[in-house]
C-alpha cells in the first residue's frame, strides 16, 4: 500500500490551528489595527527595534515558525474546501497549496538569515 | 448504487450553494473562510520581512501601506475571522485531542482562557 503524506501535512495543519488560536488574534490586532492607529507605540513596530529583535536567533525562529505554520495551516484549510464549493478534484492542487506554503517557509527562512 | 446508465430522468439534487441552506453549514464555511485570511496575514507578514531586509525606507514604506484605512479595515475583518478560528478550534479541541479525564466544557474552558491570557500578557508587554 503506498503510504499517505496526510499525516505530516495534518501535523503541521494542527500546530498552525493551535498557534494561530493563542496568538493570532493579539498579533492582528497589534500589527495591523493598534500600532497603525496609533494605539499603541508606533516605535514598537520600528524597523530599529524589529532589528534589534530579530538579532536573536530565537526571535528569527520564532518569526520563522509563525509565518510557515500559519501558512500550512491555511492552505491546508483552502485545499480541503475546494471539495466543499463543488470544483472538480485537480490532481496538482496539493502541490499547488502546500507547494506555497514551503516557498513562503522557504522565503521567510532566506530573508531571515540575510537580515 | 451500482455503476452504469443511470435511470433516465433520474433526479439529482443540485448542490450549488448547499452550505446556504443551513445555519450550521454557513458556520461551518465561515470557520473554514478564515482559512484565507489567516494565509493572507502570513503573507502580509512574510511581504513585511521582505520590505525589512531592504531597509528601513523601504520598511517603513509597508507600515505606511498598513496604515492606510484599508488595510486597517482587512485587519479588523481578518480579526474577527481568525478571532472565530480560535473559538471554534477551542470548541472542537475535546474531541480532537486524545481523551483526557476533563469533562469536554473544560478543556473549551482552558483554550480559550489561555488565549484571554496570552493576548493580554502581550498588550501589557508592548504597552
Amino acid at each position: 500500500m503506498k503510504r499517505s503524506h496526510e499525516p505530516v501535512f495534518w501535523a503541521l495543519f494542527g500546530a498552525g490551528g493551535m498557534l494561530s488560536a493563542l496568538l493570532g488574534p493579539v498579533l492582528i490586532l497589534v500589527t495591523g489595527i493598534a500600532v497603525p492607529l496609533g494605539w499603541l507605540d508606533p516605535d514598537t513596530l520600528s524597523a530599529v527595534r524589529l532589528q534589534a529583535a530579530l538579532a536573536h536567533p530565537l526571535a528569527r525562529l520564532g518569526l520563522l515558525g509563525l509565518i510557515s505554520l500559519f501558512m500550512f495551516h491555511g492552505c491546508h484549510r483552502l485545499l480541503h474546501s475546494l471539495h466543499d464549493l463543488g470544483l472538480p478534484r485537480w490532481r496538482w492542487a496539493p502541490w499547488l497549496f502546500y507547494g506555497a506554503a514551503l516557498l513562503a517557509t522557504l522565503a521567510a527562512a532566506a530573508l531571515l538569515l540575510s537580515l | 448504487m451500482s455503476a452504469g446508465r443511470p435511470a433516465p430522468r433520474a433526479y439529482v439534487r443540485p448542490m450549488r450553494g448547499w452550505w446556504r441552506r443551513n445555519p450550521y453549514f454557513v458556520r461551518y464555511m465561515l470557520r473554514e473562510a478564515s482559512a484565507l485570511w489567516l494565509t493572507a496575514y502570513a503573507l502580509t507578514l512574510l511581504w513585511g520581512l521582505w520590505r525589512l531586509s531592504q531597509g528601513p525606507a523601504a520598511y517603513e514604506a509597508w507600515r505606511a501601506t498598513l496604515a492606510t484605512p484599508l488595510a486597517i479595515g482587512l485587519h479588523a475583518v481578518g480579526l474577527g475571522f481568525v478571532a472565530y478560528h480560535a473559538w471554534t478550534w477551542f470548541r472542537v479541541m475535546p474531541k480532537t485531542l486524545p481523551p483526557l479525564p476533563l469533562p469536554a466544557r473544560a478543556i473549551t474552558a482552558a483554550g480559550l482562557a489561555a488565549t484571554g491570557l496570552l493576548t493580554l500578557l502581550v498588550l501589557a508587554w508592548l504597552r
